[in-house]
């Protein structure tokens, strides 16, 4: 490991400035991926900016113009955020996110803002042994003809077929959230959905942030559709893994007609996937089983697979289904 | 670079000065001599390294000492009180479940085990729930399928979950008593 400086800025903007003058410079909050990938040789900065004990710890919930909005600290652990009181019975989806994730250890540490910013687990970007797109430019993609089960069946590219490993920005693309970031020219809000890029010729930009910015909370705003949302996560064991595909729904019905409808895929593509195009054919009609498939169907029409991970394309749209239904049952139940 | 931190482990102040590389599970056993927390998989993928850390199980395996500068560490051997080596009764509760029910084979694993089962006791308690929790409103119950989803970040590669989960189960049952 190459040797590092170590800094304990004062406040977020002493944070910003430092990292934002600095190319090698690099934020440090929870740890759980950036000191492995400092083991690994994945990364190799000069300087942390360690942003753990900024004030970014609260979980507060506002009046917003559109109705109650929880804001979620960046530094607020992962387990504070999912046993959070408001969170379980308000937006059940991302308690459920959050809990399927990692393990206890880990919630404890990980923050709410470098959930969303934690790398791919693509074999070949945490293996500094093969080339990677996403770990040095223009190396080429070892995915690509390897081995290829894990890769990203929407969105990808001839440079990066990579998908995102985080739960919860699934649960919080469900949802609408907002995340609210700290740059060089002051303060903005990015909707969760614009957080995350695809790939195209660029793959080792995971996010449209740019060089300094500091994300400082997230916004999650506790409406009626949020309070009936679940998340249902595949995976290859019964905990502790990352997601083969994941799925977060929301669901308002009226009778039996869908009046509105949230669908966001994990495990799919290099960034959380809104299945807006899904949820566009659900909404207005009736809820079967035959109809969650049909739309799904539509959102997957672009699906580019190999025959190492087809199989993602039935289990995603089978999932859906199942937690639409679930959710539905929750409902009429 | 090095930097000056301080913490307390197991009740004692300790200061040494560390590179900003060094993990404090490496500060912990090769800087300080606490060799109670193990290295496992140094991924934080095994749970081996598992202390509490401020009150709460942690790893340290993918924690940088000198961003903890201040904190407080208890590990596996700071849980038993003085003479515990003579004395069964001295030891904590958990640990004395640990023996009764035989649950390690080498042991490697176990002082991370039995950290992360006093953390797990104690979120269990403040009504935390878990991924397999049904009803999330609700408090959660200390059913064999919550205890093994919850001791899931740390793996046994004797294979002695069964004798763990028995342990866990018993200092559950106390915790509740």
């Amino acid at each position: 490991m190459r040797e590092l400086e170590y800094l304990r800025p004062g406040d977020a903007a002493a944070a910003v400035a430092a990292v934002a003058e600095n190319p090698n410079a690099v934020f440090l909050a929870g740890g759980t991926n950036l000191v492995d990938h400092l083991k690994l040789g994945v990364t190799a900065p000069e300087l942390l900016v360690d942003v753990r004990g900024l004030p970014h710890d609260d979980i507060v919930e506002h009046d917003g113009p559109e109705g109650p909005v929880l804001c979620v600290g960046a530094a607020v652990r992962n387990s504070d955020l999912a046993g959070h009181p408001l969170l379980r019975s308000r937006a059940p989806a991302v308690a459920r996110a959050l809990l399927s994730g990692a393990s206890p250890q880990i919630r404890h540490q990980a923050t709410t803002g470098g959930n969303l910013l934690q790398r791919t687990r693509c074999v070949y970007f945490q293996d500094v042994t093969t080339p990677c797109n996403k770990r040095e430019p223009g190396a080429g993609c070892s995915a690509h003809e390897g081995y290829g089960r894990y890769n990203a069946v929407l969105g990808a590219s001839d440079h990066c077929v990579a998908v995102h490993p985080s739960d919860l920005a699934v649960a919080l693309a469900a949802v609408d959230a907002i995340v609210v970031v700290l740059g060089v020219e002051g303060e903005r809000r990015i909707p969760l959905v614009d957080l995350h890029r695809l790939p195209g010729d660029r793959p080792d930009l995971d996010t449209t942030l740019s060089r300094g910015d500091l994300v400082t909370s997230v916004e999650i705003p506790l409406t009626p559709l949020a309070r009936r949302s679940t998340y249902l996560k595949a995976r290859d064991r019964a905990s502790y893994a990352f997601a083969l595909v994941s799925v977060a729904g929301a669901l308002e019905l009226d009778g039996d007609t869908v009046r509105d409808v949230r669908i966001a895929w994990g495990g799919i593509a290099h960034k959380p996937w809104r299945a807006t195009r899904a949820e566009d054919a659900l909404r207005g009609g009736a809820l079967t089983p035959e109809r969650v498939r049909e739309a799904a169907e539509v959102e997957l029409a672009d699906a580019r697979t190999t025959d190492q991970n087809a199989w993602k394309v039935p289990m995603v749209r089978n999932a859906t289904a199942q937690v639409l239904a679930a959710l539905a049952g929750d409902v009429t139940g | 670079m090095d930097t000056r931190i301080r913490l307390t482990i197991d009740g004692a102040e300790r200061e040494v000065s560390v590179d900003t590389r060094s993990t404090l599970l490496d500060t912990l056993r090769e800087r300080l001599g606490v060799t109670s927390p193990k290295k496992g998989c140094d991924h934080g993928q095994c749970g081996s390294c598992t202390v509490l850390l401020d009150g709460r199980r942690h790893l340290t395996c993918l924690a940088l000492a000198v961003s903890y500068d201040g904190s407080e560490i208890v590990t596996a051997s700071g849980l038993a009180g003085d003479g515990a080596e003579e004395d069964d009764e001295q030891l904590h509760p958990v640990q004395r479940a640990f023996l009764a029910h035989d649950a390690y084979q080498c042991g490697y694993c176990t002082p991370g085990q039995v950290c992360s089962a006093v953390g797990m006791l104690e979120e269990l308690k403040e009504g935390d729930p878990s991924h397999v929790t049904e009803d999330l409103e609700g408090p959660p119950e200390a059913t064999d399928e919550e205890l093994r989803e919850r001791m899931s970040g740390n793996l046994c590669r004797c294979g002695a979950y069964a004798g763990i989960l028995a342990a866990v189960r018993e200092a559950a049952g106390e915790a509740s008593a």
